[in-house]
């Protein structure tokens, strides 16, 4: 009984940097941020606090009737149900393409396919920026050298957007592949093999024996994904600063300037709690979906 | 004066250790003081100016950054519109003390050297100025039966048109980007709007002088007289300008350079620079009071040191270095005498209308207010929306901003009422 | 058959390329004459293969001061982060306390909430805290984090507790057996930790970028962000220094590859 109280008085000790930092540094602040919301804390209060006022839910009505926030929300939406979806079926493919039985060098693949991920973004979205470039850049000369028009990429509202999402799957297909792989290895062969048998084709065998083993993978992958995606920040800001018109201003682009450009913290901590609503809905909605399967 | 020779004896006497001045600059002007600076140090022993270079898309929000987090420089370059924000978070040093026996107002130019001074306290040294003039092709204006550039809108309308007719209609007579705030701005100061009323606590832009101002602007759009781009949907604006795309421009100083530079050959004598047409005429044809200002930090330990940065780069003779290096426009009048600015004739006549600038609200908040007039102003010119209610719009939104304005000031109103 | 493994090699090696094209592009402009990347017709190979760039990087815009912090930087959160987070994930997958179950599950509610809520008052607190513009503001958040004591967590509920309780009965103190026993035991996922932290604390962006005002404390990455506005048309210069900055990494993955691939498979499979 003694090694009981003897190990709880270790945890004790073991537990408290761990506790106090992430306390003070993650839960004290996010709740701060939620407090700050209900108030117009500006640069005004940073500079003499007295002149703070706690005004309700005034930040979240002005934001819902702002257009920036609109636009802000309507662009993080399509980089996000466009793009992760889009990234989880490049994983996919990936996935499926190394790991068909008999490849030979399929650790090699795997690295490659797996350098974008750990690269620092700011410097592939840098390198990317040039890959675009309406005259100098890679993508247009190989579109043209096939016959296709030049295209503006981050010029053209129309573009810039998906312009970053190639960017992004580029850079994040490799992660997921990684897990879909290891769901791939811990489905047993002799499923397979008895379905051959009973000359099952390969979709037969995806739709029935691949896809239904991923359940969990895919489950995971769509949240992670879809809450990484949510957060598109640094793109936007090496790339084109939000621009064109406004075309790549993401959520959390829109808090960073509220925030940090004009220090209206009141109202950028209302943009977060906003965001991190639609994380949230967007999270539970899948939950929903994969348990009404 | 005894202010100065104190902080002067400071530099001098007292320890042997070397002050080390924080200042910050933006963009290429980073790079081109420190070449000026080697002098300062070689003059200066005991100082050493450690330059950082803020890239100018992310100055404000560093700026600001800094002052939240008590980590400003001793001295900094600031855009001079930016002067009253940083007043009035109380982050800057008032400078008239410091510039009794040292530096002249009178050698300024007036509209420049206002943008520095808030609620009667100067808070920023002029270092270079720009403004907005009208660029054109001489050749297109003059094919249009025009020998010179009208100086009222309505002659300057009337050369748009006859400009557009022989330019087809595939090319423009002007271009006004649609992402710059700059141009409804001047023809509103122009059409002599406040652009915000009572002292500066609710949008001025549906009042009549700013609505007759746009009314003028939208209508070149939708007359066809000017493109609804924004500058990214300019790929290469010097060849769009050397191929006739457009024919005038409002633009800065910074494009003397570059339109030198970037133009063919053949072009060299084609395009003139004229002052901006006024609605009457010249002489209310005023433009913007641009320019950059050297601010130092009341935080600042080395108060003393800096300001001898900001003296030796007031200097005329470092101010004739810094446009001779990447042609900034002189903010002392002394410089302007100098041949390498007087022998071009463009450059001069940036100093008439030097002489004709006026400065935008000075209050914190303006600019967050110009990047919504832009966005507003950009709707209106992009679909058929009424001007007027495009203008109600804006003063609705403007007015959501100036709300702790106004609490404040009520405030503090109240506050000096009582006993 | 040969036809379908043809296919198959096609596939792997046309991904492999398109995977690979933006980065080797990266390499060849890096080395390039300045302007020889924007001149037509697009060479992909430097003619005349250089180090300038390079040499400019370290010379004119002293990148090494900017290379020296990120390197700081990122060690010190590794480190802090391996010990932090080992220490707690031990306690929570094998130290026996009163509301342990609780404390856990209230932990892991934090992975659903976005750093970015917390990020505005978390510097208003670090201000106050004096840690504006410091190196430790710049890493106090990756010090704790709720993944690495899951991912530490994960792992210690696989050891044998009869080991654990046999060092026990013999008086070896809690510390002794954390020290001697556990922490031999678990290293490889602690690797897996170290890995995960260097390269989030390496890549990171918007963190260093609101907390380190002065030039002089830059990290890489914002560094060649700060670059990137006033060089935007020396391409080869930009690519010299985004080569330096992904290279470090690149090469601490490759060093770890295994144990930051298991830290992946791990996180998903009791996600």
């Amino acid at each position: 009984m003694s090694l009981e109280r003897e190990q709880a008085k270790a945890a004790r000790w073991f537990l408290t940097p761990a506790l106090l930092l992430i306390g003070m540094f993650f839960f004290l602040p996010v709740v701060a941020g939620l407090l700050l919301s209900f108030t117009d804390f500006d640069i005004y209060a940073v500079a003499s606090p007295d002149r703070v006022r706690f005004v309700g839910w005034r930040n979240y009505a002005d934001l819902l009737e702002s257009d920036t926030f609109w636009s802000a929300v309507r662009n993080t939406l399509y980089f996000v149900l466009v793009g992760a979806p889009l990234s989880v079926l490049v994983s996919l493919a990936t996935a499926l393409l190394v790991n068909t039985p008999g490849v030979k060098l399929q650790g090699l693949f795997r690295t490659i396919y797996f350098a974008p991920v750990v690269t620092p973004l700011v410097a592939v979205a840098i390198v990317w920026r040039y890959l675009y470039h309406p005259r100098y850049g890679l993508l247009n000369h190989w579109m043209e050298a096939v016959g296709i028009d030049a295209i503006d990429w981050l010029g053209d509202p129309r573009w810039s957007m998906p312009a970053i999402i190639l960017l992004a799957v580029w850079k994040n297909f490799g992660y997921n592949m990684i897990i879909f792989v290891a769901g791939l290895q811990a489905i047993p062969r002799e499923l397979y093999e008895a379905a051959s048998v009973d000359g099952a084709g390969p979709w037969w065998r995806f739709r029935y024996i691949t896809a239904p083993s991923l359940g969990p993978a895919f489950l995971f992958v769509g949240i992670t994904t879809m809450v990484g995606f949510f957060q598109l920040f640094a793109e936007p800001y090496v790339m084109t600063q939000g621009g064109p018109l406004g075309s790549t201003r993401s959520l959390l682009l829109l808090m960073y300037e509220e925030g940090f450009r004009w220090w209206r913290l009141g109202v950028a901590s209302t943009v977060a709690v906003l965001l991190f609503g639609f994380t949230l809905a967007g999270t539970l909605l899948q939950l929903r979906f994969s348990r009404g399967r | 004066m005894l202010f100065g020779a104190g902080a002067l004896g400071c530099v001098g006497g007292g320890s042997e250790e070397t002050t080390v001045v924080r200042f910050w600059a933006m963009g290429r002007e980073g790079e081109v003081v420190e070449e000026l600076l080697e002098e300062f140090e070689r003059q200066h022993p005991r100082i050493r100016v450690d330059v950082q270079q803020l890239p100018w898309s992310a100055a404000h929000e560093k700026l600001l950054t800094a002052f939240v987090g008590r980590s400003t420089p001793d001295l900094a370059q600031l855009g001079n519109t930016w002067v009253s924000e940083f007043a009035a978070l109380e982050a800057l040093e008032p400078l008239d003390e410091w510039i009794e026996g040292a530096l002249e107002p009178e050698s300024y130019f007036a509209g420049i050297w206002d943008t520095n001074v808030i609620d009667d306290v100067l808070f920023g040294i002029p270092w270079y100025v720009d403004t907005r003039m009208l660029f054109y092709r001489k050749d297109l204006l003059a094919q249009a039966g025009h020998a010179t550039m009208p100086g009222s809108w309505p002659g300057w309308r009337q050369a748009m048109e006859d400009v557009k007719e022989i330019q087809g209609p595939d090319r423009y007579a002007i271009l006004l980007p649609v992402n710059e705030w700059t141009q409804a701005v001047i023809l509103g100061l122009q059409a002599g709007s406040g652009l915000l009323a009572d002292n500066n606590t609710r949008g001025a832009f549906a009042e009549p002088p700013f609505r007759r101002a746009l009314q003028f602007y939208v209508d070149l759009f939708r007359a066809g007289l000017a493109p609804p781009v924004s500058n990214n949907e300019v790929a290469n604006l010097y060849q769009e300008f050397a191929r006739g795309y457009f024919a005038m421009y409002i633009t800065g100083p910074w494009n003397l350079g570059e339109f030198e530079r970037r133009l063919p050959a053949s072009m060299a004598d084609q395009w003139g620079v004229a002052p901006l047409p006024g609605p009457n005429g010249r002489s209310d044809g005023v433009s913007l009071a641009g320019g950059a200002s050297l601010v130092m930090f009341r935080s600042s330990e080395h108060k003393a040191a800096a300001w001898e940065v900001v003296r030796f780069l007031s200097a005329p003779k470092q101010q004739v270095r810094f446009f001779e290096l990447m042609g900034n426009l002189p903010a002392r009048r002394e410089a302007w005498q100098d041949s390498s600015l007087t022998r071009d004739s463009r450059v001069a006549a940036f100093a008439d209308q030097l002489d004709r600038v006026v400065a935008t609200p000075k209050i914190p908040e303006w600019e967050l207010i110009a990047t919504r007039v832009q966005e507003h102003v950009e709707h209106a010119l992009r679909g058929t929306t009424p001007v007027d209610s495009v203008l109600v719009r804006l003063d609705a939104e403007v007015s959501k901003l100036l709300e702790k304005r106004r609490w404040l000031l009520a405030r503090s109103q109240a506050d000096a009422g009582r006993p | 058959m040969r036809s379908r493994a043809i296919l198959l090699y096609a596939l792997l090696l046309g991904v492999a390329a398109l995977t690979l094209v933006p980065l080797l592009w990266m390499v060849a402009a890096s080395f390039m004459s300045p302007g020889e990347a924007t001149t037509l017709p697009l060479r992909l190979v430097p003619r005349h293969p250089t180090f300038e760039n390079y040499l400019h990087l370290f010379t004119r815009l002293d990148l090494a001061r900017n290379f020296a912090n990120s390197v700081l930087i990122t060690v010190l959160a590794t480190c802090g982060s391996v010990v932090v987070n080992t220490m707690a994930g031990y306690a929570f997958g094998k130290l026996i306390f009163p509301g342990r179950d609780r404390l856990f599950r209230a932990l892991t509610l934090a992975l659903l909430v976005p750093a970015q809520v917390g990020m505005l008052p978390l510097f208003l607190l670090l201000r106050e805290l004096g840690l504006v513009n410091t190196y430790m503001g710049a890493l106090i958040p990756y010090m704790a984090s709720v993944f690495g004591i899951f991912l530490i967590r994960q792992y210690a509920l696989s050891l044998p507790g009869d080991l654990l309780d046999a060092a026990r009965v013999d008086g070896a103190s809690e510390f002794r057996v954390f020290w001697w026993i556990v922490v031999p035991t678990i290293k490889p996922i602690m690797v897996t930790l170290a890995t995960f932290t260097f390269l989030s604390a390496w890549n990171d962006f918007m963190w260093p970028l609101i907390i380190l005002t002065d030039s002089d404390k830059h990290t890489l990455p914002l560094a060649l962000a700060n670059l990137s506005g006033e060089h935007v048309l020396d391409t080869e210069l930009m690519m010299a220094g985004s080569m330096l900055t992904v290279l470090p990494a690149l090469l601490v993955f490759l060093a770890f590859q295994r144990s930051y691939m298991r830290g992946i498979t791990a996180g998903s499979v009791k996600g």
